[in-house]
């Protein structure tokens, strides 16, 4: 291990083996399945599976577990399975069908994917994740997800940004919402079997780690307050993302990074956490009251143009009065051959310059600038549908957008098919997460972690469609083919109720919460939140410069310090206390927070969702550093001294070697 | 049977039992218009349907018991339905508006629940005692003829208001229950067949209020 | 703009509930009703109240996390989930009434929150069709009409929510179980269980405790989602086919 780098982090060993396969990479996944040892079906009701979450990834997981015959235990937050923030993705999932016979194949998707994450993900993992997406439609129409149909009966596509192929299957703009009712119909019916065991309003708090092994984990009945057990054979983590760290984003609000940030304390890796997705069509921030953010479709940009003023004087004009000649739509502009469908990470980097400009539109918004002078920015650039209308018409508009611009009307008071909408980017997505080998274990053995809370396929970027691809890759036709490798060592050694290790886990749980309670401060959780929220996007979001990130470092640990003196929980632990879980998960995001800013300062290069104002090009254009950053960032989590008010983590590279797909500096011009 | 929706076949068959048997007394009450004779012909002639197949009276016997038999079952299904509701919802709302039910769907129950003790009444008054409300007329007369039975009740405003309000509360328990029944029975699966039903309803509940109101006030009239 | 909120309080489920009157300033049009109602809450803890429960997620109007009957209207006086309905929709020194969803099978957890577990015992009676991962035929091998792919479209945008219970004077689920009914029962997938679907989801929703549906409509009026009566017609058509099935 290396001395302590900028007093911030050390370097470790590197990772030896990310267990992906070699040869042909067609045959890779192929090869890895059959040489996965196979569980004997009498022997899978012996086997015990904990599933933390469930959504597309944990659902899809539970099922199929559950249809091959071991005894699994979901776990969510929610009241119910079918609630998960899965439920929200719009757009739709992508998949190399070629139904449209446009030219697109597996190898496609893979290149696009490896492309689209500006080359900083595993090409092992990225051709299967292609390889499987035919599969995913197949399994969903059969369960009765109803996707959109032509009037002859079979299947739509549709394109989505940074790809030139219709390979996007959708369900008008709640694509998610069906596919997750279609995971949890047949969580549901496995339920119903009893071969799944549900646990709603459950919320993991800790893991159990016993001679180096994921063995359960320590959840709180959130009804009850009740500290319960859950002992089993292999843990797995579908968690979520944790974008919740911005207080303001997409995400819903019980979205939290706890059960991956008590893996993470436990010993399993948490990789690349700066890589943040920032969604470009977000509908802009009404106030300070706000509690979060909206999202509206990508696919809004197929037909949407998006403009601002030439001349910042327009900017509180009526958009109807402004002039063809005075309106600028950039991206059309800057990029003739993507136009309005380049990726997200460039069109919400565009948006932001624009305003930063003081070209943005709508209503001024007061906030702290990176020097900590207070300013007056409009965040906000128009999306126009008038020339789509006038091309289409309008029903055809409302046919294939409807129900996104009344969202649009019901959350604004604006009507966008007479005014053109106002959108701005916001935190939607993350990339990094716990770091998985080929299989999904993490670096804990037996602890498996899938969907959005791995740090995934995506590399630095994810193109749109392609969370709920992976999410639903990784439950169905992934993890059950690479977990039975290591169940196949089981049944383990029973654990007792009363081991050392459990009982270490339930009173870190049980102190914390009793901390909490008794702590009687003057701020309340949100307030910590929000500020937290607001260092990470001045300074962690879009654009970081190394200043900026040295700065939050140092607001983050003062706030850590705050929050733990003077926070103020109210009630009890043996009755529903939002405040309570609350207090929990702004505890771990507080940590993650300094994580994400230290990873983010470390990679000195700008690539997919992480831009460093030092390393563009000349055009201004993220400039990726493949000579010294070509390779994925896992942190393992350690402090400096006993006390855990500073994170003295320690950085694990794992190199990225890439043999099929040539990198380059992205262009989409 | 006993599932929510089998209790509601069960009232939406004996429902239309009533609607059909409603719509053949609407028919014979306005045989009234043709005068005595002739009305009370066709009251004899109801006694003589099926001889000698069938014994005097006997078609009437056998539709009284049809009768009888869904009411009950019209009943039975509305009482149990009833109470599984409140016990669906122990404790009520401190407010709580309508946004789109009829008033005629609200009032199905306690509507209901009238239409009952006016079909009670109903019987006393025209057959089983046949009591006589008005002392101008002839009692023997009554007794000999239904015609001159009923034009001596519905010479009086009060009997002709208790019928008028009766027959308002049968248009509504007929509007929304024709609708509800169709919707029972799963005939309205697609938006024209449910404007189909709901004018259905509406039409049938118009007919019978108008139909079954004509005899008393031209009888009411007439008698002035 | 400024408001008085009377909102009921119940400590568990096992506890005796009640009114609490409140009042907010300072909340602007643009708010959300829960945001509305997140400011009260910062508010009530600052003067050493507990918070109020409430459930909210997603705050996008997808998740069906949310629900309030708002002064006698589930989720409020517009077509909309709570999350999604706004203060604009309200006006100043107004005085509004926030009950929890009633109803026998959804129990009250604490304060506005509700138990609706009686929803996915529903969908575990017969609220999926049958198919194994790995056991699917290639997407394309059915076309499925665009006329029924769109109805089974319509009905599987239900939420889960319960407003229709909420509204429905008897406690009935029916909307929610006919739209489940008619969202699989449109599909060439979900034939082969159509009809113990139907006959095992309308046991199970009167074995929960919900009211018999008496076709008044309210819940079709309540729906955020818009779902028609008319899969409460289809339900009951499709039960009568699978009562005549079984003979």
């Amino acid at each position: 291990m290396t001395e302590l780098i900028d007093g911030l982090y050390r370097e470790g060993e590197p990772i030896a083996d990310s267990k992906a396969p070699d040869g042909p990479i067609e045959t890779r996944w192929e090869r890895h399945q059959f040489e996965n040892a196979l569980v004997n079906p009498a022997n899978r009701r012996k086997l015990s599976v904990i599933i933390v979450g469930t959504g597309l990834a944990g659902a899809s997981a539970g099922a199929t577990l559950g249809e091959a015959g071991y005894h699994v235990k979901t776990f969510c937050y929610q009241d119910s399975p079918r609630r998960a923030h899965s439920i929200a993705a719009q757009g739709g999932i992508n998949a190399a069908k070629n139904y449209k016979g446009d030219g697109d194949s597996v190898y496609r998707l893979f290149y696009d994917t490896v492309k689209g994450g500006d080359y900083r993900s595993r090409e092992s993992n990225v051709y299967r994740l292609a390889e499987v997406s035919p599969n995913i439609i197949d399994q969903c129409v059969a369960q009765g997800v109803p996707f959109a149909r032509e009037y002859g009966g079979l299947l739509d596509n549709r394109s989505f940004g940074g790809v030139q192929v219709q390979r996007t299957f959708y369900a008008r703009g709640q694509t998610g919402q069906q596919l997750l009712i279609g995971a949890y119909q047949a969580l549901e019916r496995q339920i119903a079997k009893g071969t799944v065991e549900m646990f709603s309003r459950h919320e993991m708090l800790e893991l159990v780690v016993i001679d180096g092994k994921a063995r359960g984990i320590i959840a709180r009945d959130m009804v009850t307050g009740e500290i319960e057990t859950h002992l089993a054979d292999a843990v797995v983590l579908a968690s979520g993302g944790y974008g919740n760290v911005f207080f303001l984003s997409t995400n819903a609000m019980g979205c939290n990074v706890t059960a991956a940030w008590r893996a993470h304390r436990k010993g399993a890796y948490m990789a690349n956490p700066c890589y943040t997705q920032i969604h470009p069509t977000c509908i802009p921030q009404h106030g300070d009251k706000q509690s979060k953010l909206t999202l509206m479709s990508e696919s809004l940009r197929n037909d949407g143009r998006i403009w601002v003023p030439k001349n910042a004087e327009d900017c509180d004009k009526d958009p109807r009065d402004i002039p063809e000649e005075d309106r600028d739509y950039y991206l059309e502009r800057i990029y003739p051959s993507f136009g309005n469908l380049v990726p997200r990470d460039i069109a919400s980097r565009q948006a932001k310059n624009m305003c930063d400009e003081g070209r943005g539109v709508g209503p001024a918004i007061v906030e702290v600038g990176p020097d900590g002078e207070e300013r007056e920015v409009r965040r906000g650039v128009y999306l126009d549908f008038a020339s789509a209308i006038e091309r289409m018409g309008r029903e055809s508009v409302e046919s294939k957008y409807g129900n996104l611009f009344d969202m649009y009307e019901r959350i604004t008071g604006e009507n966008p098919y007479e005014v053109p909408m106002r959108i701005y980017p916001a935190v939607h997505y993350v990339m990094g997460g716990l770091w998985v080998d080929y299989d999904l274990e993490s670096s804990i053995p037996g602890l498996y972690v899938t969907g959005e809370a791995n740090f995934s396929d995506h590399g630095a970027n994810r193109l749109g469609a392609s969370a709920l691809m992976q999410g639903l890759a990784d439950g169905y036709f992934v993890l059950p083919n690479t977990i039975r490798d290591y169940l196949a060592k089981g049944p383990f050694e029973p654990v007792a109720e009363d081991a050392p290790e459990v009982e270490e886990a339930r009173r870190s749980v049980t102190d914390r919460i009793e901390h909490f309670l008794t702590c009687d401060g003057e701020r309340t959780v949100d307030s910590i939140h929000k500020e937290l929220g607001s260092i990470m996007w001045e300074y962690c979001g879009m654009e970081r410069t190394a200043e900026g990130l040295q700065k939050a470092i140092g607001l983050i640990r003062e706030l850590k310090t705050e929050f733990w003196t003077n926070v103020k929980v109210l009630g009890s632990n043996d009755q529903l206390n939002q405040s309570l879980e609350k207090a929990g998960r702004v505890a771990d995001f507080l940590e993650l927070g300094e994580l994400m800013c230290i990873d983010a300062l470390h990679r000195e290069e700008s690539c997919g969702g992480h831009f460093r104002a030092e390393s563009q090009t000349e055009e201004g254009e993220a400039l990726r550093n493949d000579e010294d950053f070509s390779y994925v960032a896992a942190w393992e989590y350690a402090t400096k001294g006993e006390d855990a008010a500073e994170l003295e983590p320690v950085l694990h590279k794992e190199d990225l070697v890439y043999e099929f797909i040539e990198m380059k500096q992205r262009s989409y011009k | 049977m006993s599932s929510s929706i089998g209790l509601k076949w069960l009232m939406a068959v004996t429902g239309i039992v009533f609607l059909l048997y409603v719509l053949l007394h609407m028919y014979g009450n306005l045989k009234v218009l043709a005068g005595q004779e002739a009305f009370d012909t066709y009251a004899h002639h109801l006694r003589e349907i099926g001889e000698p197949m069938l014994p005097y009276g006997g078609l009437l016997w056998i539709v009284r018991i049809v009768l009888i038999a869904s009411i009950i079952g019209h009943v039975y299904a509305a009482f149990t339905l009833w109470s599984r509701s409140s016990s669906a919802r122990p404790q009520g709302y401190a407010v709580k508006k309508s946004i789109s039910s009829s008033l005629a769907s609200r009032t199905m129950r306690w509507g209901g629940i009238t239409l009952l003790l006016f079909v009670i009444f109903h019987l006393i008054h025209f057959t089983l005692v046949k009591p006589n409300f008005n002392s101008e007329a002839d009692a023997a007369a009554v007794k000999e003829s239904p015609y001159v039975m009923v034009s001596a009740s519905f010479s009086l405003i009060w009997v002709v208001l208790i019928y008028t309000l009766a027959m308002i509360a049968l248009g509504m328990h007929i509007y929304h229950g024709a609708w509800s029944a169709s919707q029972t029975l799963g005939l309205t699966s697609t938006p024209r067949a449910r404007t189909v039903a709901k004018t259905t309803a509406q039409v049938l509940a118009a007919l019978i209020v108008v139909g079954f109101l004509i005899p008393p006030f031209y009888l009411y009239f007439s008698s002035l | 703009m400024r408001l008085t909120l009377k909102i009921w309080r119940q400590d568990g489920p096992d506890a005796t509930g009640g009114f609490e009157t409140y009042t907010v300033d300072d909340i602007s049009e643009d708010m959300s009703f829960l945001e509305m109602l997140d400011e009260l809450n910062e508010n009530l803890q600052a003067r050493g109240i507990e918070p109020v429960a409430f459930d909210s997620d997603c705050r996008e109007g997808i998740c069906g996390t949310c629900g309030l009957m708002i002064s006698g209207l589930a989720h409020g006086p517009e077509v909309t989930t709570t999350c999604q309905l706004h203060m604009r929709s309200f006006s100043d020194g107004e005085e509004i009434t926030i009950e929890p969803w009633r109803a026998h099978a959804f129990p009250v957890i604490r304060d506005l929150v509700v138990d609706r577990s009686a929803f996915d015992r529903i969908i575990q009676a017969g609220g999926f069709i049958s198919v194994d991962t790995g056991a699917a035929p290639d997407a394309a091998a059915t076309p499925v009409p665009k006329v029924q792919a769109d109805r089974s479209f319509d009905t599987a945008t239900c939420i889960g929510c319960g407003a229709c219970v909420a509204a429905c004077p008897n406690a009935s689920a029916m909307l929610f179980l006919g739209a489940k009914v008619t969202h699989l029962g449109e599909l060439p997938q979900g034939q082969a269980e159509r009809n113990s679907r139907v006959v095992d989801m309308v046991a199970q929703h009167d074995h929960e405790g919900f009211g018999g549906c008496t076709n008044i409509g309210e819940c079709a009026a309540s729906c955020p989602k818009e779902i028609p009566l008319d899969v409460i017609s289809q339900l009951n058509k499709d039960l009568r086919v699978a009562a005549r099935a079984r003979r």
